[in-house]
């Protein structure tokens, strides 16, 4: 998928919301969603399960307008987290610009979080996509819970960001932390504008 | 009415970045060609990101541009306060009239057309007139045309038909570059890093941040202490601001638009952007932009500025060319080849075309071959003349002067030298009547392009005229004719004139030309002989696709007439006859038309008559008009001729 389209003037970024089940990838789109101007938003598409799991996907379009001559648009993604749903993660991967890979910072979820991290680089592989290209932000989220349950963003790093890629820590139920992922996610995407397209 | 435009909303005052480049590169290119690049230019954005400056800025510089331009600014409420004061006074057409014959129209807020139905039909009539008479219109306004609540469809596809371009929030470069023009203009300094911390700040558009800027111009007036970045955060309330915004400000998604716009700014800008600024504005002036085109559909070209510059100097060249060429031949100037930059070496070519005497000299008229000339004891000596000249060109008889009178054939052997002539490798032969020449002349002259006129001729390597006399009384023409001559005669170019009487005779031309004229060899035609005026007979009818039998052409050959010009009348009457007759030509029918029942009368005519091809019916009236004033040889005739 073409990111940049030049002769329509048009910019369109898939950004997929990557992470172990309930870590909170939805929770950050529906952050978003609260935020964005009602004019600017398409409807949010939700296919969850009775107990509120994501059972599909998540998708929420967002139209930035005209950036600097540029229709820009977003179009924000979630996987489904449990293991079982693989099928249903792969497809949502394809054609990704970029990947929010959104950590439950409890401790006990550590191997949750490498596990799914692992599951991306291998279901990025099987698109023919070097996870080394991808653009990817980290996003430590739940860092409101009581210090005795998580790890510090430090503490995550070590585990997971070997790479030193950005990473947020985050409460995304309040909102915190999850633009910041947004923005940063945004402009690695945007920066390979200045290299053409996306792989 | 009209509001007056603030001189200080200038181009050069618009700081430009990379929110708002496109829409100044616009506004640029319909000031430079206004009502044809895009007409209308509809700019939108937010409130105080300087639509009203661009929009003055435009009605400014179209005003520098050309003075005698009808520009209006006013904001749409104005222009509804002036529509519906109009209608009170009963004078709604002379407010219609008012504002078509702007030429540049600039309307200001246009959103507030919202609800209002018949401002709305009146802005459409007015948009479609001032589209129709090519005159330019800019609007502005806070939003898109499509979201502008309740806008009648038509204004909409209207407004988005020309070039729709938005304006964001400045960058934070360019917000530092505003502050500091502004503290300039404003005789401000201030210590380092303050105006960074204010460009920082969370301010959603220029306005606000011009209101930061003046409360620390007037914080450091009254303290009179110069601040620090510090004091500036805490005079601006920025302190307690940043610390608020951990939780979430509820713009957080503004603001987020805004990063993403600085990170487009930084990626596509970066050089696509440049490169698609300059394809809009070079496209707006008519250039063909392949080349930058090109660089486009490239992942990462190197050296894009290096292109960019290039191309610009391609196309400033061009426009040098066009210039020079406009003021040598102004026809030639609007050749598309000045308006494209890949083709710039045929560019190159066709000005040194031009500048070197462009378009060719105009050329012998091919409907004088010389096989057609007939030839005869009566021109033996102009023929022989003749091929001596296309034997030797320039070396023989140079110049060569065809004379007789008028109808013996001189234009014709003229051409028919012309086209010979024209036959020779590399040869350009001018050919053309003095009256011609002398209108030229004129017209360079006027039009200042004298170095032009001259280069075409000197390249011709034949200069035929025809009708040389005429010269007489044109002095300039003559002194221009005089260095010409020289110029053939010095490089064995060869001359042909022709006159009706040999250069001696010659009222009104300067003895150095005459003598000149007469220096080559004077070849005179005489009246058609026998053999002549059958031949001419034999072309005609083969012309008209006529019979040409033996007795009929002995007929015509016959027939004493003094001139070829009075043969062809001749036949062409005979000719007439049959057909009207509807018969085949023959002896027989030419000699009823020509001498026909009354050939008493006949003899009468024969020496002023025969050349007019006047002829008295049997019913006594006059059939043919031709030449009736001048052959005429009695005045009673002629005035029964005139009152007819």
């Amino acid at each position: 998928m073409s990111l940049v389209n030049f002769t329509a003037r048009e910019i369109t970024c898939k950004i997929v919301y990557y992470g172990p089940g309930r870590s909170g990838k939805t929770t950050n789109l529906h952050y978003v969603y609260g935020r964005v101007p009602e004019s600017r938003r398409g409807r949010m598409v939700s296919l969850a399960t009775q107990t509120d799991r994501t059972l599909f996907f998540d998708f929420l379009p967002i139209d930035l307008g005209q950036i600097s001559g540029f229709t820009t648009r977003f179009q924000l993604y979630t996987v489904p987290g449990q293991v079982y749903y693989n099928a249903t993660r792969r497809l949502v991967l394809q054609g990704a610009d970029g990947v929010v890979f959104v950590a439950d910072s409890q401790a006990r979820q550590l191997d949750e979080n490498i596990e799914s991290l692992q599951n991306l680089q291998a279901n990025l592989l099987d698109h023919g996509v070097d996870i080394r290209g991808m653009p990817l932000v980290l996003q430590y989220n739940k860092q409101d819970l009581p210090r005795e349950l998580i790890l510090t963003s430090a503490d995550l790093d070590d585990a997971l960001n070997f790479r030193s890629l950005p990473s947020f820590p985050a409460d995304a139920l309040h909102g915190v932390g999850v633009f910041e992922t947004l923005k940063s996610i945004s402009e690695q995407v945007l920066k390979r504008l200045s290299q053409g397209t996306t792989a | 009415m009209t509001t007056a435009l603030n001189p200080k909303f200038t181009f050069d005052s618009f700081v430009v970045g990379a929110a708002n480049r496109l829409a100044v590169t616009a506004a640029r290119t319909v000031v430079e060609n206004p009502g044809s690049a895009y007409n209308p230019l509809f700019i939108y954005s937010g409130s105080g990101l300087g639509k009203t400056h661009l929009l003055m800025a435009i009605g400014s510089q179209a005003k520098k541009v050309a003075p005698g331009f009808n520009i209006e600014y006013l904001t749409l409420d104005e222009y509804v306060e002036a529509f519906h004061a109009a209608i009170a006074a009963g004078q709604g057409d002379a407010f219609r009239r008012r504002f078509q014959n702007v030429d540049v129209l600039l309307v200001d807020d246009v959103q507030f057309l919202t609800g209002r139905a018949e401002m709305q039909t009146e802005l459409l009539r007015l948009t479609e007139v001032l589209q129709g008479t090519g005159h330019q219109i800019v609007l502005t306004c806070d939003r898109p045309p499509g979201e502008i609540a309740a806008l009648d469809e038509r204004l909409i596809s209207r407004f988005s038909g020309g070039l729709v371009v938005d304006m964001g929030v400045p960058d934070y470069e360019t917000r530092v570059a505003i502050l500091r023009r502004k503290a300039e203009e404003r005789g401000a300094a201030f210590q380092p890093g303050v105006l960074e911390t204010v460009a920082g700040a969370d301010f959603v558009n220029v306005r606000e941040l011009m209101g930061a800027l003046n409360r620390l111009i007037a914080y450091q007036a009254v303290n009179e202490t110069p601040i620090n970045a510090e004091a500036a955060k805490q005079v601006l309330g920025l302190a307690s601001v940043a610390a608020a915004t951990g939780g979430g400000s509820a713009d957080e998604f503004a603001q987020f638009v805004s990063d993403v716009t600085v990170t487009v700014g930084k990626a596509v800008e970066a050089w696509r952007s440049r490169v698609a600024e300059a394809i809009l504005r070079w496209e707006g002036e008519g250039y063909r932009t392949h080349r930058l085109e090109a660089l486009l559909e490239r992942d990462a070209p190197a050296a894009v500025d290096e292109a960019i510059t290039s191309f610009v100097k391609d196309v400033e060249r061009l426009k040098a060319l066009e210039t020079e060429v406009a003021a040598l031949d102004p026809q030639a100037a609007g050749q598309s080849i000045f308006r494209d930059p890949e083709h710039m070496p045929e560019a190159e070519e066709a000005a040194a075309r031009v500048r070197e005497g462009a378009g060719p000299p105009p050329a012998p008229s091919p409907a004088f071959p010389l096989a057609q000339f007939a030839a005869g004891a009566s021109n033996q000596m102009a023929m022989s003349a003749v091929a001596a000249v296309l034997a030797q060109p320039g070396k023989k008889y140079n110049p060569l002067l065809l004379v007789g009178r008028s109808g013996l054939g001189k234009t014709h052997l003229l051409n028919a030298v012309g086209l010979e002539l024209a036959q020779r490798r590399g040869a350009i032969v001018a050919c053309l009547s003095t009256q011609d020449f002398v209108d030229e002349l004129i017209a360079a002259i006027d039009g200042n392009r004298m170095d032009w006129w001259r280069a075409r001729y000197r390249r011709a390597t034949a200069l035929l005229l025809d009708d040389i006399h005429l010269l007489a009384g044109k002095e300039r023409t003559q002194e221009e004719l005089f260095n010409l001559f020289n110029l053939f005669l010095d490089q064995e170019r060869q001359l042909v004139f022709t006159a009706p009487t040999p250069p001696g005779a010659f009222q009104g031309i300067e003895p150095r030309i005459a003598s000149r004229l007469g220096s080559g060899l004077v070849a005179e035609l005489t009246e058609p002989d026998r053999d002549v005026r059958r031949g001419v007979a034999e072309r005609l009818l083969v012309q008209l696709h006529q019979p040409t039998e033996a007795a009929l052409l002995d007929y015509l050959a016959d027939r004493p007439v003094d001139s070829v010009r009075a043969l062809t009348t001749l036949v062409q009457r005979v000719v007439g006859a049959a057909t009207a007759k509807e018969q085949p030509l023959s002896a027989g029918l030419a000699r009823e038309e020509l001498e026909g029942q009354a050939p008493v009368g006949e003899r009468r005519r024969t020496s002023g008559f025969r050349t007019s091809g006047i002829v008295v019916s049997s019913a006594g009236g006059v059939r043919s008009r031709e030449k009736m004033v001048w052959d005429w040889p009695e005045p009673s005739d002629r005035v029964l001729e005139e009152s007819r």
